[in-house]
C-alpha cells in the first residue's frame, strides 16, 4: 500500500512539478526584452521533452555505438573484435537467420489476415462485425507475457499413455498421432513457426483495425463503375481495393516489422532462444546479463540498429511527403 | 505489447472520422448493411473468431480447475463430464496470492504503470504545441528526430543506461522504471500528439492571440482542453505497453516485481503445476483487458492519429 501511495504521491507530485516547471520557464522567457521572448519561447517549451529524449535514447544510442567496439565490460577498446566474432560464430549466425525469418514471415501474414478478416466482416451486419472485430483486436491489449501462458499452454506435452492437456496436443492425438514436444522441433524452424503464430495472434487485430477503415475509405463510385464494367468481386478486390488502401498497406507492414525486430518477451518467455529459435533481441538480453558481455550486447544492438536503416529513411521521407501535402 | 505499439509517420487513407471498429457507416464495399451476408462468410468469420478466442478461453477455464484435474486431463473435458463443472474452485487465484506473491506484484505494477503514464503526458503536449503553433529554426529536424527515433529500438539504450543508474544508486528503484518509460514513451508521445495538434484550426491560435492572451494561456485554455481525445489515446497506449512491459521491468525494477516479471517466473517453473500458471496469467491480463474494452474507441484513434490529414 505504500508503493500505491508513494505511486501516487510521484504522479501528484510529477504534474505539479512539471506544472510548475512549465510555469517557471515561461515566466523565463517573459523576463527578456521583446523579441527574445519569442525566439527564446519554443525552445523552453520543448525543453523537458527534448532532455528526456536525449537522455534516454539520443546520448544512450551513441554510447551504446561506442561501447560496441570495447570489450565485454566497457574497460578497453578492442576495434571491430565483437562484430569480427559475432558475424563468425555459427550461433549468431543462426541467430541472424532466425530474424530474417521472422521479417519476412510475419509482416506479410499479419497484413494477409488483417486483410482476410477485414474484408469479411466487412460484409457482417454492424453488431456481428463489431462483435468479431472486438474478439481478434483483443491479443493487443493481452501482452506477450500473458499470451506466453496462453500459447505455452496450448502447446503443452505430456508423456505418452498420459492424458495430454495441451490443446494442439489433444487435438494432434486425437486424431491418432503420438503426443509432440512442439517447441523442441527445429526442423525446418517448426517451433519459431510456433511462436510466430503468437505474433500472428497479438498483430492480426492491429492490421484489420486499419486496413477496414482504408477498405471503407474506398470510393464507392469506383466500384460500382467497375461493376457495372463487369469486373468479379475477386478482380475488384485485388485490382482496385488494394491498389486503392496501398499506402495502409506499407503503413501496417512497416510497424509490423518495426515489432519483429522488438520482439524480445515471446521467444524469451517461450523458449529463452534454445531448440534453434533464438532472435536478435533475445540474444541481446542474454549477452548482457547471462554472459555479461556489454561489448557482444552492444554491437548486437548496434546491428540491430542497421537492420532499422532503411525503415528509418522511408519512414522520414513518408513523413516529410505527409507534410508537404498537408 | 512486445514493442509493437510504434506507430508509423506513412499516411493511411482513412475516413475524416476514423472509424472505429464495428462502425455504422452506410457506405460499404457495395453491400446492403441490412442484409445478412453470405453463410460461408459467416463460418469462414466464426472459424477465424474460435481460433483467435480458444486459447484464452483454455486459459480461462484451466484457471478455475482443481490442481488434480488441471494436471491429468484437457480442461475441455469439463464440457464432456459437465459433472466437473461443480469442482470448480478460486482455490488457484488465493494460491497464487499467497505463493507467488501476485498480490504485491499487482500493487508493483500499479505503482509502476500509473506515473510512468501521466508524467509524459504534459511534457509531451507543451513539446506538441511549440511544434504546432510556434515557428523557430530547426523546428523540422527535431521534428524529423522524433519520427527517426520512433523506429529506433529501445535496447539501443539499455547498456549505457544500467550503467548510469548504476553510478547514481537508481538502479532496482521505482522511479528508474518510471523515467526509462518516460524517456521511451516521449517519442510517440510528441509525435502523436503534435500530429493531432497539426489538425486544430490555426484560426482558433490566430483569434486568441489578437484578444491578448499569451502562448501558455492558449496552451493551457485552448490546446490542451481540444487535444483531450488524443490525450486519452496516447494514455490507453502508454498504460498497456508499460503494464505488459517485460524488457525494462526485468531490468531496473529490482525487487519491484510486476506482474509481467512474477508472470514469468511462475512459467519458468512449470513444476507448479498450470492450474497456478493459467491464474497467474488471466490476473495479470484484466486490468489491460479492462481498460482496452472500456477504451476501446480512443485506443483506435490512436492507431489511426498519426495519419488522419488535417
Amino acid at each position: 500500500m505504500i508503493k500505491i501511495l508513494n505511486a501516487l504521491i510521484a504522479v501528484v507530485g510529477g504534474v505539479a512539478g512539471a506544472i510548475l516547471l512549465y510555469w517557471l520557464l515561461n515566466k523565463l522567457a517573459e523576463l527578456l526584452p521583446g523579441r527574445w521572448e519569442d525566439r527564446v519561447k519554443p525552445y523552453l517549451f520543448l525543453l523537458p521533452a527534448l532532455a528526456a529524449i536525449g537522455l534516454y535514447l539520443v546520448y544512450p544510442t551513441i554510447q551504446t555505438f561506442v561501447y560496441s567496439f570495447a570489450n565485454n565490460r566497457s574497460t578497453e577498446f578492442v576495434g571491430f573484435e565483437n562484430y569480427a566474432k559475432l558475424l563468425t560464430s555459427k550461433t549468431f549466425q543462426n541467430t541472424l537467420f532466425n530474424t530474417f525469418l521472422w521479417i519476412l514471415i510475419v509482416p506479410a501474414s499479419v497484413i494477409a489476415f488483417g486483410l482476410l478478416i477485414a474484408t469479411l466482416a466487412d460484409r457482417l451486419r454492424p453488431r456481428g462485425e463489431k462483435t468479431a472485430k472486438t474478439l481478434i483486436f483483443l491479443p493487443l491489449a493481452i501482452g506477450a507475457v500473458s499470451a506466453g501462458a496462453i500459447w505455452k499452454f496450448v502447446y503443452a506435452t505430456r508423456p505418452p499413455g498420459q492424458n495430454q492437456i495441451g490443446l494442439l496436443n489433444g487435438i494432434w492425438t486425437a486424431f491418432g498421432g503420438d503426443p509432440v514436444n512442439w517447441l523442441q522441433i527445429s526442423t525446418l524452424r517448426f517451433n519459431s513457426l510456433l511462436l510466430m503464430v503468437m505474433l500472428l495472434w497479438m498483430q492480426a487485430g492491429f492490421a484489420m483495425v486499419l486496413l477496414s477503415a482504408a477498405i471503407k475509405g474506398v470510393p464507392t463510385e469506383t466500384l460500382e463503375a467497375a461493376r457495372l464494367d463487369g469486373a468479379g468481386e475477386g478482380s475488384i478486390f485485388f485490382r482496385i481495393v488494394i491498389p486503392q488502401i496501398r499506402t495502409t498497406i506499407i503503413t501496417v507492414f512497416i510497424t509490423v516489422l518495426i515489432g519483429v525486430l522488438k520482439t524480445f518477451d515471446i521467444v524469451y518467455v517461450m523458449t529463452n532462444g534454445n531448440f534453434n529459435t533464438n532472435v536478435i533481441a533475445v540474444d541481446f538480453f542474454n549477452q548482457l546479463f547471462t554472459n555479461r558481455n556489454n561489448g557482444f550486447a552492444a554491437a548486437i544492438v548496434v546491428m540491430l540498429l542497421i537492420i532499422m536503416i532503411p525503415v528509418l529513411v522511408f519512414q522520414v521521407r513518408q513523413f516529410r511527403a505527409e507534410e508537404a501535402a498537408r | 505489447m512486445s514493442g509493437t505499439q510504434a506507430v508509423t509517420a506513412t499516411p493511411v487513407q482513412v475516413p475524416k472520422q476514423p472509424t472505429a471498429t464495428g462502425s455504422r457507416r452506410s457506405r460499404r464495399l457495395q453491400h446492403d448493411p441490412t442484409a445478412r451476408s453470405p453463410l460461408w462468410v459467416r463460418i469462414v468469420l466464426a472459424l477465424i473468431c474460435a481460433a483467435w478466442v480458444i486459447p484464452t478461453f483454455g486459459l480461462a477455464v484451466t484457471s478455475f480447475r482443481q490442481e488434480d484435474d488441471a494436471q491429468t486431463t484437457g480442461w475441455w473435458t469439463i464440457f464432456t463430464t459437465p459433472a466437473n463443472f461443480t469442482r470448480l474452485t478460486f482455490q488457484n487465484y488465493s494460491d497464487v496470492f499467497s505463493q507467488a506473491n501476485m498480490g504485491d506484484a499487482f500493487i508493483n505494477s500499479l505503482a509502476i504503470t500509473i506515473p510512468a503514464t501521466v508524467i509524459p503526458i504534459l511534457i509531451a503536449a507543451f513539446a506538441g504545441y511549440a511544434f504546432s503553433f510556434m515557428s523557430f529554426p530547426g523546428r523540422d529536424l527535431l521534428l524529423i528526430l522524433i519520427v527517426g527515433l520512433l523506429v529506433v529500438p529501445t535496447q539501443v539504450a539499455l547498456v549505457p543506461l544500467l550503467k548510469f543508474y548504476g553510478t547514481i544508486g537508481l538502479n532496482g528503484t521505482l522511479p528508474a522504471v518510471w523515467l526509462t518509460h518516460i524517456g521511451f514513451g516521449m517519442p510517440l508521445a510528441v509525435y502523436i500528439i503534435r500530429n493531432y495538434m497539426a489538425t486544430l484550426p490555426k484560426e482558433v491560435i490566430e483569434s486568441a492571440k489578437i484578444d491578448g492572451a499569451s502562448h501558455f494561456q492558449t496552451f493551457w485554455r485552448l490546446i490542451l482542453p481540444m487535444s483531450t481525445p488524443v490525450l486519452a489515446s496516447f494514455a490507453i497506449f502508454q498504460f498497456l505497453w508499460v503494464w505488459n512491459d517485460l524488457l525494462n521491468a526485468l531490468i531496473f525494477a529490482g525487487q519491484n516485481t510486476p506482474l509481467t516479471v512474477a508472470l514469468v517466473r511462475l512459467l519458468g517453473q512449470e513444476g507448479q503445476g498450470w492450474q497456478l500458471l493459467t491464474a497467474g496469467g488471466l490476473f495479470t491480463m484484466i486490468v489491460p483487458i479492462v481498460v482496452f474494452l472500456s477504451l476501446q474507441r480512443y485506443f483506435v484513434r490512436g492507431l489511426t492519429a498519426g495519419s488522419v490529414k488535417g
